[in-house]
């Protein structure tokens, strides 16, 4: 009993047990959303979206979709770091998914306009990004402008730049920007012998590291360096932190930088590796950016957690395109994902009740004890 | 010259609904970042209702059970955000936003479902409603009359008259300005609270299908409002949380948005043969910049974003 107690208080079990109990209920609810649309297929479809790559039997085929789900992980990765770093300093970096296209935008355009190699590119993707993010935080640091508002204009700001830009490169006969790998094969992210690991996916690149290195890099500078802690402290209270004699305003600011960083760099390990083209026409923000919120709030704004929870989102999304066609549409996966922020957003409440509950046990459990150590007095005395 | 001003009044009429729903919302202290969400929802309700709408029926009819239908999905898909905001005290930016995708997500499946139920091959996520829609519009002349413009008009004169004039507004303000003050005169903060969201729902509902069924041609569900209910938030903020400041501000947001549709229409704008991603950016630099501009000394309600606690002060 003891052992039980002492353990559902410790802080990351809790979170993921609350995490587990999201993916449950959004798998759930999902399944039934199946069930409605065509009693017939729902568990299978629901199975399939679960299973992913597992649906290939063992062998190069199933290594090599395990492949595929990973280089589309690793931009997940990134815009959940990106939004976990800003929601720590208290902002809500919903740009995330204009800082990412801006970082596709910046990557295409120097691959294939001005041929460079891939590590400029990759540095140009962070350099767009990062404005992108600056612009977020000068208007929330001096005008005082909501950083979701802003972050949403420059979405469908960065979109349409990012259009009219990507139009100079792209194929005469398609919407969809020119093939990198042919074009300009040194942008290409180098694989280091990866893709033989993967069944010869060539899209296996170094992004798959690089994504796992930067969550530890963000994990070392959030838990263990001052820089981090200044941070964290403007975000719990800036006033406070000001008092203190941090620079509240310049740390709002260097945050939504390296937040539009690590997403601009999430849009380089996709578009680099060459697995998908910009299509020049599109009308709506990319949902990597949205998706990286998901991952975030699921990852219980850890960085590790992130990295489990955005292969997890990315697992179900790729699966959602192995359903029957004929009665289901992929975009399920996408409602399963959209369910479980929406639960995400209850954690808070469940930690609360938990503790609550482990509070009056105790409580309990100590008047018990009292009133024990009462009677024996009494007993001693006589 | 007649277009530019057709669809700038469509456009502002669409975001005077959805900014109206916003200003209620936050005035009753809860953030309703879901609009863009409740606008799909509502748009899905009444796209729904006109096609299943027996084909003989009266204009009136099928206006009233269209606009109603849209009302009844934005408010009951808007209860989602205030169970989860007031009750639970949950985070009003990350519920909003999962109502954002949540949305779309719900729309294309249903959509989608129903169009290959219907023909197996059919896998867009697009709804038929062009004879239908025809109702809602009178030509005067070359102009085309909307329904919805009126309707938004009345809308604003109603919220004003609310919000100013009456007892259940200026209750419904208190709790956004300070929680606790109103509690403490007797007034059920939960109960205001839930009604300045759901009322939000219906405006966003209503909003959304004036949205499609005027402001585009044809809609596919997949792409969501393109960030409407984002910019009528701009319009609210700009508007300064202000009915009368909001109508103005949706106006002009509406003449840029209208531009983007139309500006091949005028020689001058044509021969400039600026690209159409261009006009399409407008609305979102000038309200980034209307924002910057306006939001140092903002009037936004006290308590807006701060779930309600009993015991606090």
């Amino acid at each position: 009993m003891k052992t039980k107690s002492s353990l559902l208080k410790n802080n990351a079990v809790q979170s993921l047990l609350c995490s587990l109990i999201c993916v449950v209920l959004g798998l759930l609810i999902g399944y039934i959303v199946l069930l409605f649309i065509n009693p017939n297929g729902a568990g299978k479809a629901i199975l399939a979206v679960i299973k992913n790559f597992f649906f290939y039997p063992e062998g190069p085929a199933r290594a090599k979709y395990f492949g595929g789900t990973l280089v589309k992980a690793a931009p997940l990765v990134m815009c959940s770091l990106s939004i976990l770093f800003a929601y720590k300093v208290g902002l809500f970096n919903i740009g995330v998914a204009g800082q990412y296209v801006a970082g596709a935008g910046a990557c295409l355009y120097a691959g294939l306009a001005w041929q460079c190699p891939w590590y400029v590119c990759l540095l140009l993707a962070v350099a767009a990004g990062a404005v992108f993010g600056a612009f977020s935080g000068v208007l929330k640091a001096y005008c005082n402008v909501n950083e979701v508002i802003s972050g949403i204009m420059l979405n469908w700001i960065g979109l349409y730049t990012v259009n009219i830009l990507l139009t100079n490169v792209k194929e005469d006969a398609s919407p969809y920007t020119n093939n990198l790998a042919s074009f300009n094969s040194s942008a290409i992210l180098p694989t280091l012998g990866l893709d033989k690991l993967f069944g010869n996916n060539q899209y296996v690149t170094i992004a798959v590291p690089l994504a796992i290195l930067a969550a530890i890099v963000i994990a070392v500078i959030l838990e263990k360096t001052k820089f981090g802690y200044e941070l964290k402290a403007t975000g719990n209270n800036k006033n406070a932190a000001k008092y203190c004699g941090m620079r509240e305003k310049q740390n709002i600011i260097v945050t939504l930088i390296i937040g539009g960083g690590l997403a601009g760099m999430g849009a380089a390990l996709l578009y680099l590796t060459g697995m998908e083209q910009w299509s020049c026409s599109q009308s709506s923000v990319p949902g990597m950016g949205f998706n990286g919120i998901a991952a975030a709030f699921l990852g219980c704004l850890d960085p590790l957690g992130s990295l489990l929870s955005s292969f997890f989102i990315q697992h179900i999304t790729n699966g959602g395109g192995y359903v029957d066609k004929t009665m289901y549409c992929s975009q399920i996966s996408d409602l399963i994902s959209s369910i479980i922020i929406y639960l995400c957003g209850f954690v808070l409440f469940l930690r609360e009740f938990i503790n609550s509950r482990i509070a009056k046990a105790e409580e309990r459990k100590a008047e018990l004890a009292i009133g024990k150590e009462a009677e024996n007095a009494v007993g001693g005395d006589e | 010259m007649l277009l530019l001003i057709q669809y700038t009044l469509i456009f502002a009429s669409v975001l005077i609904l959805v900014a109206l729903g916003g200003c209620i919302s936050e005035h009753s202290g809860v953030i309703n970042l879901g609009l863009e969400g409740i606008m799909v929802i509502g748009a899905l309700g009444g796209a729904l209702m006109m096609k299943y709408m027996p084909e003989g029926a009266s204009p009136f009819v099928l206006i009233v059970c269209t606009v109603l239908m849209a009302i009844i999905a934005g408010v009951v898909y808007s209860s989602l955000l205030a169970v989860a905001c007031i009750n639970f005290k949950a985070d009003q930016t990350i519920i909003g936003t999962a109502l954002n995708m949540l949305g779309v997500a719900v729309a294309t499946v249903i959509v989608k479902a129903i169009n290959t139920a219907e023909n197996p091959d059919n896998v867009s996520s697009e709804i038929q409603y062009i004879a239908q829609k025809k109702a809602f519009l009178v030509n005067i002349g070359s102009f085309e009359f909307n329904w919805f413009m009126l309707l938004a008009l009345i809308a604003l004169l109603l919220v004003a008259f609310m919000l100013y004039r009456t007892r259940f507004g200026l209750r419904l303000m208190a709790c956004g300005e300070h929680p606790q003050a109103a509690a403490s005169v007797g007034i059920d903060v939960y109960k205001m609270r839930w009604a300045g969201v759901l009322l939000s729902g219906a405006l966003g509902g209503l909003g959304g299908l004036v949205y499609i069924t005027a402001g585009v041609s044809q809609w596919k569900f997949e792409v969501g409002v393109a960030g409407f209910g984002f910019l009528a938030l701009a319009v609210m903020i700009f508007g300064q949380w202000k009915p009368k400041h909001i109508a103005w501000a949706a106006l002009l947001f509406g003449l840029f948005r209208a531009l983007s549709n139309v500006y091949s229409g005028f020689d001058f704008l044509a021969a400039m043969n600026i690209p159409s991603g261009v006009y399409n950016m407008m609305p979102y630099i000038i309200s980034l910049l209307v924002l910057a501009l306006t939001s140092k000394n903002s009037r936004a309600p006290k308590a807006e974003g701060i779930p309600y606690e009993k015991g606090m002060r």
